[in-house]
C-alpha cells in the first residue's frame, strides 16, 4: 500500500495524541450494525507491476483507432495532438491543481482559463465564452435551459440535423422542467424547414452546423427568422475544426454557440472525458451556466485572474442558481487551448482545409463505387452515403478486414428507416493509403 | 517575470505544428469558407512550451505540497493512473466502434461498475455523469423517474441547511422545490424537525455523509426510516465516500441512490477544475430508470445498450428516463479510478477509510486548544473548526486563510458549510503523513499565536509571497472583462 504513509508506529503514536484506544474508536457514530465485520469480496491491493498486466490485457482487447484505417466521427474526431500537449498537461502544478478558489495561488489555472475563453469566442464569433462544461452534449441542453431564462419561454425546436444523443440529453434535460419540445425529423439529405416551426412562444432553436449527417448551412436566414418572434438561434458545433474553415455561427446571426472541443488536445478515450465549448452575446452573460474566469488587479495594481460572477453559480445562489455545474472540464479545456496555441492562426486553418481535403477524397473514391451515394453536397470532414445493404452489417464486415468504416446511421437513430446509411470521416490523420483501403474493401464488401 | 496573454506574443506567420501542405483542390463547403482572421496568436513550438510551463509554476498543487481543502479531498494523484489511462487500447477507442471491437473497454467499464456496487453494498450503477453534481442530477432525475411511474412525482426535497449549494440547485433542475432542513447544535440533521416536514408530497431527502461539518450522521437508519415510511427516496451525496469506502457500505444505512465523485474518492486527479467523473449507484427499486446507456453481459461478450430500442431490444425490465450526455461516461476517469482501487484493494480501501479518519482527528486534537473546533470529535475525515479563536483580533478568516499561504500552505475549504460562522474545514486526507501532519500544524500553532499576539498586518496584507496578492474581486465582478480584446489598454507591460 505505497500511497498510504503511516507505518504502525505512527498510527499508535496519532491514536495516542488523539486519546483513543484504536481507530475504531473514532468511528463511534457509525451505527453499530452498519459496521463492516468482514472484508469485503475484491481482490487485496497489488503492486504495480500487476495492475500494469491487469489493465494491459484489458486494453489490448479493443482495436485502437490508430492501428487501423480508421472513419468514425459522429461527435467524436481522431486528430493528430503534438507531444508537446500531454507533456505539458502533465506538469503537476496543472494536473494536480484544484478549483482555482484561492486566486493568488492559481494564476497559472486562471490565465489558461482567461485565454480559453478568448480563444473560443474567436473561433465561434462570439462575444464571451466560459471556461467548458463537461462535453458538447451537455452544453446544448445549458444552452437550451439558459435561453428558456432570457425569453422567459419555454419551447424549443430541435432540428432533425442535431446529433441524436444531443438531442436526447436536451429532452432529458426539458421533460423535468416541463420544457416542450419539438423535434424536426432526421432528414439525412439536409433540406428541412425550421422556420416554419417558430412561433411566438419559442425560446430557441437548435441547429447544428455541420448536421449529424454532415451537412453545411448557411444559417442567417434562420437567425432573422428567430430574432424576428423573439427567439435566439442556438448553434451547435460537433467538431470543432471545422471552424477553421467555416463561417463561424456567430457571422450568422448565432445567439448562443455550443460546440464539443474534443477535436483540439483530446484523446478520443472511449467518449470522455471531453470538453463543452460554450459562448454567447455579451448581453446575455449573466444567464450563463457555468465558470467564468475575469481580468482584474490585485493590491500592488499588477493585473491578474479570478473566477468571477460567481453570484450566479450554485455555491452562491443554491437553488436559484443558473446552473448546478460545479466541476467542469479543467483539464480537457487547457489541452485545448494549448493545442491551439501550436497551432496558431495558419496552422488552425491549415487544420480545417486538410481535414477538409481527406474528406473530399475519401467521398470521391467511395462515390465511384457503384451502388454508393454520398448524400452531400456540402460537408466538412465527415458525410453521409447510403449503401445497397444495411450499414450495420457493412461495418461489421469492414471491422472484420480491420477497417473502422464509419458508424451506420441506425446505431444513433434505430428504426427511422435509415438503416443503409452510413456517416463516414476522415481528418489530416487519415492517409491516401488509408482511404484506398476503405475504398477497396468497400467494394468488396458489397460485391 | 510577467507573463503576456498569448495575444501579446507572436509574429504572424510563425507556427507551433507543421502540417502537411493542402492539397490543391475543389473545396466542397458550399459557398460558406471561412472568410477573415479568426485573431489567434502565431508562436512557435518553444515559445508555447515556455507560456505554459511559466504559468504553471503560478498554480499550488497537491504535487507541491498539502492541500487540505475540506470536501474537496485533494489527495496523492498515483502516476500509474496516468500511464494506465494512455495506454492506446484505452485513450485511442472511438465510443462509437463497432462493440466487437471494445469489448475490453466495456469490460473496464463493467470491473469499475462492479467495484463500485461492491463497495457501496447497491445493487446497480449509472456509469454516465460527467462529475459528481451530474452525478446528483442523474440520482435526483432516476428519483424523480420512479415516483412519476407511481403516478405522482410529488413536489418537494428536503435538503439540509448544511448541503452543498449544488444539492439545492439539482433539486431544481429536476422541477422541485427545496425545503431546508435545520442542523442541530452538535451539526448533524435535525431528525425532529425532519420528521415534521416529512408527507406524501416529499420526493426525497438529499444528505450528505459524512457531512459537511466532517461528522457521521448518527441517526442515518432512523432517518432512511422516516423518509422510506412516506414513500420517498433517500439520496445521498457521497462526496465524502474516503471517509468510510471499505468500512460502511451505504446500502447497509438505507441510501437508495448515491453519487460517487471518482476524483475524489479515488485519486483521478483534479485538473484545476476537472475533469470529474460521478457514477451514481442505487437500488434495485430504481434501477429500471436509469438513465442510458450501460453495459450488460453475455455469453457472447459485454454490449452496450444506448437507445430506448435497445433497451426494448434486451427485455431487462429498464425504462430509462432518458441520457445525460453523450457517449458512454468518462472513460479516462474510469481507468484511472480503477488503477486505484486495484493498487489499494479491499484491504487498502479500508485502510485509506482509517487512515483518512485518523489524520484528521490527529489534527483536531492538535489544534484544539487553539483554534475553536465547530463541534467536539471525533470527526471523520476533515475536521471544521470556526473563527472563534480570532475573536477581537481583527484577523478574518480569509486573513487567516491568506496568511497560510506566505507558510506555504494551500488554505483550507473557507466560509462552508454556511451553518458555521467563518468556517474553516480541513481536510488533510490518508495519503499525508504524520511528518508532513505535524509540520501543518505547527505552522498554524504559529498563526494562532501571531494572531492573538497583534500581529495583524501578517493577515491583513496576505499573501506577500504569492504571484499575487489580494485580487480585486468586487473589480472583475463589477466590470467583467472575460475575454482579451485588441483594443485593451496593455496594462501588463513590464
Amino acid at each position: 500500500m505505497r500511497y498510504l504513509p503511516h507505518t504502525a508506529q505512527d498510527r499508535r503514536a496519532m491514536l495516542q495524541t488523539i486519546g483513543v484506544g484504536s481507530v475504531d474508536d473514532l468511528f463511534v457514530d457509525v451505527p453499530r450494525s452498519a459496521v463492516l465485520d468482514k472484508p469485503l469480496d475484491l481482490p487485496n491491493h497489488a503492486g504495480e507491476l500487476a495492475v500494469e498486466r491487469a489493465l494491459g490485457k484489458m486494453a489490448a482487447r479493443n482495436v485502437a483507432a490508430g492501428s487501423v484505417p480508421f472513419f468514425v466521427g459522429g461527435g467524436a474526431y481522431r486528430h493528430h495532438v503534438p507531444a508537446a500537449v500531454d507533456h505539458l498537461i502533465q506538469r503537476s502544478e496543472f494536473l494536480t491543481a484544484y478549483t482555482p478558489y484561492q486566486p493568488e495561488v492559481s494564476q497559472g489555472t486562471l490565465q489558461v482559463l482567461f485565454e480559453f475563453q478568448t480563444q473560443v469566442a474567436l473561433l465561434t464569433g462570439m462575444e464571451v465564452a466560459n471556461a467548458s462544461m463537461y462535453d458538447g452534449a451537455t452544453a446544448c441542453a445549458e444552452a437550451v435551459l439558459m435561453a428558456n431564462r432570457v425569453t422567459r419561454r419555454r419551447r424549443t425546436v430541435l432540428s432533425g440535423g442535431l446529433h441524436p444523443q444531443y438531442r436526447a440529453v436536451v429532452e432529458t434535460q426539458s421533460r423535468f422542467l416541463d420544457g416542450s419540445i419539438v423535434a424536426a425529423a432526421p432528414d439525412a439529405g439536409g433540406r428541412e424547414d425550421l422556420i416554419g416551426m417558430i412561433d411566438a412562444d419559442t425560446a430557441c432553436v437548435v441547429v447544428q452546423n455541420p448536421t449529424f449527417f454532415g451537412h453545411l448551412h448557411d444559417l442567417r436566414k434562420l437567425a432573422e427568422a428567430c430574432h424576428a418572434q423573439g427567439a435566439l438561434l442556438v448553434v451547435a458545433v460537433a467538431e470543432t475544426v471545422s471552424l477553421g474553415a467555416v463561417t463561424p455561427p456567430g457571422a450568422m446571426g448565432a445567439d448562443i454557440v455550443v460546440a464539443e472541443g474534443q477535436s483540439l488536445g483530446n484523446a478520443l478515450n472511449f467518449g470522455g472525458p471531453y470538453l463543452g465549448l460554450f459562448a454567447a452575446r455579451e448581453k446575455f452573460v449573466r444567464q450563463m451556466p457555468g465558470r467564468l474566469c475575469g481580468e482584474t488587479v490585485d493590491a500592488d495594481g499588477r493585473r491578474g485572474f479570478v473566477l468571477t460572477l460567481s453570484t450566479r453559480e450554485q455555491h452562491i445562489r443554491r437553488e436559484k442558481a443558473t446552473s448546478n455545474i460545479c466541476t467542469n472540464s479543467g483539464l480537457c479545456s487547457l489541452a485545448f487551448t494549448i493545442h491551439l496555441s501550436l497551432l496558431g492562426e495558419d496552422g488552425f486553418k491549415q487544420l480545417a482545409m486538410l481535414n477538409h481535403a481527406r474528406a473530399c477524397a475519401a467521398a470521391a473514391r467511395l462515390s465511384g463505387i457503384p451502388g454508393v451515394d454520398v448524400l452531400n453536397e456540402s460537408f466538412f470532414n465527415e458525410f453521409t452515403v447510403r449503401l445497397p445493404k444495411p450499414a450495420a452489417a457493412v461495418v461489421e464486415a469492414m471491422a472484420g478486414r480491420n477497417v473502422l468504416a464509419g458508424i451506420p446511421v441506425s446505431r444513433l437513430l434505430p428504426g427511422a428507416g435509415l438503416d443503409d446509411l452510413l456517416l463516414v470521416a476522415a481528418t489530416e490523420t487519415t492517409t491516401e493509403e488509408d482511404i484506398a483501403t476503405l475504398g477497396d474493401a468497400l467494394g468488396e464488401v458489397l460485391r | 517575470m510577467e507573463e503576456p496573454l498569448l495575444f501579446e506574443m507572436g509574429s504572424a506567420g510563425r507556427t507551433g505544428v507543421d502540417l502537411p501542405d493542402v492539397p490543391a483542390f475543389a473545396d466542397k463547403l458550399g459557398g460558406l469558407g471561412r472568410q477573415g482572421a479568426i485573431g489567434l496568436p502565431a508562436l512557435s513550438e518553444p515559445q508555447v512550451v515556455r507560456h505554459y510551463v511559466r504559468l504553471s509554476q503560478k498554480n499550488y498543487a497537491i504535487d507541491s505540497g498539502l492541500y487540505p481543502l475540506g470536501s474537496c479531498t485533494m489527495k496523492h494523484n498515483p502516476r500509474l493512473n496516468e500511464k494506465m489511462a494512455r495506454l492506446p487500447g484505452f485513450s485511442d477507442v472511438h465510443p462509437l466502434q463497432p462493440q466487437s471491437t471494445v469489448q475490453g473497454a466495456l469490460e473496464l467499464i463493467d470491473t469499475v461498475a462492479h467495484w463500485l456496487k461492491t463497495l457501496t453494498g447497491l445493487p446497480a450503477v449509472a456509469m454516465s455523469p460527467a462529475a459528481g453534481a451530474h452525478g446528483e442530477l442523474c440520482g435526483m432525475m432516476t428519483i424523480r423517474a420512479a415516483h412519476e411511474a407511481k403516478g405522482n412525482p410529488r413536489k418537494r426535497i428536503l435538503v439540509p441547511d448544511s448541503a452543498h449549494g449544488t444539492n439545492p440547485a439539482t433539486a431544481v433542475l429536476c422541477g422541485y422545490a427545496v425545503d431546508p432542513v435545520p442542523s442541530l447544535p452538535n451539526g448533524r440533521i435535525d431528525l425532529a424537525a425532519l420528521k415534521a416536514k416529512l408527507d406524501n408530497d416529499v420526493a426525497g431527502i438529499m444528505l450528505t455523509n459524512p457531512n459537511t461539518c466532517g461528522l457521521f450522521e448518527n441517526e442515518i437508519i432512523e432517518v432512511a426510516e422516516a423518509v422510506h415510511a412516506v414513500g420517498a427516496y433517500f439520496y445521498c451525496d457521497g462526496a465524502n465516500f474516503n471517509a468510510i469506502v471499505g468500512k460502511v457500505r451505504p446500502g447497509d444505512l438505507g441510501i437508495d441512490v448515491m453519487h460517487l465523485n471518482l476524483h475524489k474518492t479515488f485519486s483521478t486527479p483534479h485538473g484545476g477544475g476537472g475533469p470529474g467523473s460521478g457514477p451514481v449507484v442505487m437500488s434495485a427499486e430504481l434501477a429500471p430508470f436509469a438513465p442510458l446507456p450501460y453495459v450488460v453481459s453475455g455469453a457472447d461478450g459485454f454490449r452496450l445498450i444506448e437507445t430506448r430500442a435497445d433497451q426494448t431490444a434486451a427485455c431487462d425490465g429498464g425504462h430509462a428516463y432518458g441520457r445525460m450526455r453523450s457517449f458512454h461516461g468518462q472513460m479516462g476517469m474510469f481507468v484511472r479510478a480503477m488503477a486505484y482501487m486495484m493498487s489499494h484493494g479491499a484491504d487498502g480501501l479500508r485502510q485509506v477509510a482509517e487512515d483518512a479518519v485518523l489524520n484528521a482527528n490527529y489534527v483536531l486534537a492538535r489544534l484544539k486548544d487553539v483554534m475553536t473546533p465547530a463541534y467536539p470529535g471525533p470527526c471523520m475525515h476533515e475536521v471544521l473548526f470556526d473563527d472563534t479563536f480570532l475573536k477581537d483580533t481583527g484577523i478574518t478568516t480569509l486573513d487567516f486563510a491568506k496568511a497560510m499561504i506566505d507558510e506555504g500552505f494551500h488554505p483550507m475549504t473557507v466560509y462552508f458549510p454556511l451553518i458555521v460562522h467563518g468556517a474553516m474545514l480541513t481536510e488533510p486526507t490518508e495519503s499525508e503523513s504524520k511528518e508532513s501532519i505535524d509540520v501543518f500544524i505547527d505552522t498554524l500553532r504559529g498563526l494562532t499565536a501571531d494572531a492573538k499576539t497583534g500581529n495583524a498586518a501578517k493577515f491583513a496584507g496576505a499573501p506577500y509571497l504569492a504571484p499575487r496578492r489580494r485580487l480585486d474581486e468586487t473589480r472583475a465582478a463589477r466590470s467583467p472583462r472575460l475575454r482579451w480584446t485588441p483594443d485593451a489598454p496593455a496594462e501588463a507591460a513590464e
